[in-house]
């Protein structure tokens, strides 16, 4: 497995380019099976739960991160285009149990695509914020949802002075 | 992240930053309240501009050090944390392909 990491302050995104030693269709089935994709979005200790699952333009993904005290952190995809095994657009939004979006919370515009290479599959998945502002919050919610590992600790030292 | 968190982790570096809010101070100033030698707050200087907490600002003959503006500081620890996650992400799916 390959993985590059591109960092872009200025417009806000991230950029993840992975390339496995495996046939594009399971690669896709990463995202398309919900059994699978609960298994590898939330981090170990905020595992995901997927409750509603419709990868189809138009369709919503909605999902859960439970964290060790078993609060539940909720999320929305709404999906906007999808080409299967090629790629697909949608908004990534928090929302609550309902499945509703929270006002005033950052958007994640991703846009994932994918493609076979010489004994593998590549996959390119751009997050993108609309603006730093809406980057920054995601901080917060990182931290509530078990994203952020040594954030804390920076605080930390920060805190000490 | 782990160089953010070494940058962080010195009392002068920490006291650098903390002047070096207003961006009014050049290198030579800064040195002058330490108790060392002015290379060895250039070299101080040196890691919190590599990892981003300051940069420096040309103006006339001096160059003067400025921290890096708070939101621009967060909008960058908010990739790191993107990053890092999306690095656990790729770990599990690349775990989870290699047992199908």
């Amino acid at each position: 497995m390959e993985l590059t990491v591109d960092k872009d302050l200025e417009n806000a995104t991230l950029t993840v380019t992975a390339t496995f030693a495996h046939p594009l269709e399971k690669v896709w089935e990463l995202y398309a099976d919900p059994r699978k994709m609960e298994r590898w979005w939330g981090p170990p200790t905020h595992p995901a739960t997927v409750v509603r699952h419709e990868l189809t333009p138009g369709g919503t993904v909605h999902y859960f991160m439970t964290s060790p005290e078993g609060e539940q952190f909720h999320g929305i995809w709404r999906v906007l285009s999808v080409e299967p095994h090629v790629g697909f657009t949608a908004d990534d939004f928090f929302a609550d149990a309902e499945g509703t979006p929270v006002e005033g919370m950052p958007t994640t515009h991703m846009d994932y695509r994918f493609e076979a290479t010489d004994g593998g599959a590549r996959m390119v998945c751009v997050s993108r914020y609309d603006t730093t502002e809406e980057l920054q919050k995601t901080l917060e919610m990182g931290m509530e949802e078990g994203l952020a590992g040594a954030m804390g600790q920076m605080e930390a030292v920060l805190a000490e002075g | 992240m782990d160089r953010l968190f070494h940058a962080l982790a010195d009392a002068t570096r920490r006291d650098i930053l903390r002047r070096s809010v207003d961006g009014e101070l050049s290198v030579s100033r800064l040195a002058a309240d330490y108790p060392m030698s002015f290379a060895a707050v250039q070299k101080h200087v040196a890691v919190l501009e590599q990892v981003g907490l300051v940069t420096k600002v040309r103006r006339g003959r001096e160059l003067l050090v400025r921290s890096e503006p708070e939101a621009l500081r967060r909008a960058r620890e908010a990739l790191d944390q993107l990053e890092e996650a999306w690095r656990g992400r790729i770990q599990r799916m690349s775990a989870l392909l290699d047992e199908d």
